[in-house]
């Protein structure tokens, strides 16, 4: 999995000691924000704020430093800071990532750093958007196991080649980086999405899941797997490093399957 | 683009989310497996066209005398011929059915609104039902010898030549 995104070389950059000295470098940078607060505003404006981040500092870093020192109602959703839950997908310097996965020296420092909130979800405050319409297709996808057997007193036993079947759509943690890089999505909201179509694969190849059918079917619509135009955005925006258009195109495959 | 904002103030996930006439609440399921079909349309048409499109540029512009052959009479000449005929249908059909469907594709992907698709489609769909049928008609009522015209415009084969 490599989702380190470079941007330049920034050499040690102003190195804060005169003597050998260890310290941590420093950076001077510039944050915009995109921000926008509809108690106060119908249109969505930029603020900038000039700050000296350390050389081991990601934008959420920034961002913090903003909310806690300068200007407390700057609004953006974190919860664990370390890539796990997922809440704090934005678009920074127009991509899809992490801000807690993005460290400031892999981005360009010589221009401000843009953040913006993920698009084709509507903007609730600032970075945070509704994700409703986003969980609305996840929930009708069914993401639980289904199984009607009787239950077993123990584990459901598994294949290591049935398990790597869908190893890959396991690691999503449902920060819709993808699906709001999809243009299709941004036009209406309507296409199920890519994170909808993964956590449908990761049970649609489960050995121990019985309701694959059905979840086909589901997408087999017309804002379904079709509506995939394989630009591969999702795959570039995802920051687990699945392998997105690889799962769309193998549930289309499978609908095929299913279907002909 | 930018994102769309709310200009209200609503209840953060309220279920009657609309926001410019856009509307992004999913609006239920719409399950045919047309979707289905006009994909693998495209595919299966895409291959057969590079077949017919690259065999017709070849046959026009290289073969013996090439796109200096071109005129009234060669044409008239291969629409004589029941051989060019169909391929020239199918290339017709087949090309106007994969490029309607894939603009079709790039209303749905681009339009927000259902006015403006709805729209659009019929502009669409009636302008490629006049090329399709045009196209048709020239294809099998083309007379390669009108009676009167300019012996020296006439294919090889006309009387009249
Ligand atoms: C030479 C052989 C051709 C091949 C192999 C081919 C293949 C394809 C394929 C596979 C798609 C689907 C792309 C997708 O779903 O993302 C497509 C889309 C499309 N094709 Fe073709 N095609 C050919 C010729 C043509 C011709 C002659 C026309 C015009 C009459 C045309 C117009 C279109 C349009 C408008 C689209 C939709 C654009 C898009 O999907 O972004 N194609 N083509
Ligand atoms: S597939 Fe990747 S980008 Fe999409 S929601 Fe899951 S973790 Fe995020
Ligand atoms: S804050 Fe949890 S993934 Fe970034």
């Amino acid at each position: 999995m490599s989702t380190a995104v470079t941007e330049n070389q920034n050499q040690d950059a102003q190195q804060t000691d005169d003597a050998g000295e260890e310290a941590i470098p420093t950076y001077d940078i510039v944050l915009r924000v995109r921000r926008y607060d509809p108690e106060f505003e119908t249109e969505a404006h930029w603020d900038e704020w000039p700050l000296t981040m350390y050389g081991t500092d990601r934008v959420l870093d920034a961002l913090h430093k903003v909310k806690w020192e300068l200007d407390g109602s700057l609004s953006f959703r974190r919860s664990c800071a370390h890539g796990v839950c997922g809440s704090d997908a934005m678009r920074i310097n127009g991509r899809n990532r992490l801000a807690c996965k993005t460290l400031l020296k892999d981005l360009d420092l010589s221009k401000p750093i843009l953040v913006e909130p993920i698009k084709g979800l509507p903007c609730e405050k600032d970075l945070i958007v509704d994700m409703e319409p986003f969980f609305q297709s996840y929930r009708e996808i069914m993401p639980f196991l289904v199984n009607e057997d009787h239950t077993p007193t123990g584990e459901r036993f598994q294949s290591q080649d049935d398990r790597a079947r869908f190893d890959d759509t396991t690691k999503c943690i449902l920060c819709a980086a993808c699906t709001s890089s999809c243009p299709v999505f941004w036009t209406d909201g309507q296409y199920f999405g890519p994170a909808a179509i993964v956590n449908a694969h990761r049970f649609i190849f489960d050995s121990r899941d019985q309701a694959g059918d059905m979840r086909l079917e589901i997408l087999n619509d017309k804002e379904g797997v079709w509506r995939c135009r394989t630009t591969f955005n999702c795959t570039e925006a995802c920051p687990r490093g699945i392998q997105v258009t690889k799962a769309i195109a193998e549930v289309k495959k499978a609908v095929f399957a299913s279907a002909l | 683009m930018s994102t769309p904002l709310k200009t209200k103030i609503q209840v953060p996930r309220s279920r009657d989310l609309e926001v410019d006439g856009v509307k992004y609440n999913r609006a239920g399921s719409s399950r045919s497996r047309f979707e289905m079909f006009a994909w693998l349309f495209m595919r299966m048409s895409g291959i057969v066209l590079i077949v017919l499109v690259f065999g017709h540029l070849f046959v026009n512009l290289m073969v013996g005398e090439g796109v200096h052959a071109v005129d009234f009479g060669f044409v008239g000449g291969k629409w004589a011929n029941p051989f060019w005929q169909v391929w020239d249908l199918v290339m017709l059909w087949l090309a106007m059915l994969h490029g309607t469907n894939g603009i079709r594709v790039i209303i749905d992907d681009y339009a927000a609104r259902n006015t403006t698709r709805f729209w659009l489609k019929v502009l669409l769909f009636v302008a490629s039902a006049f090329v399709i049928l045009l196209g048709t008609m020239v294809i099998f009522t083309f007379e390669p010898c009108p009676a009167g015209a300019d012996p020296s415009l006439l294919a090889s084969f006309c009387s009249a030549h």
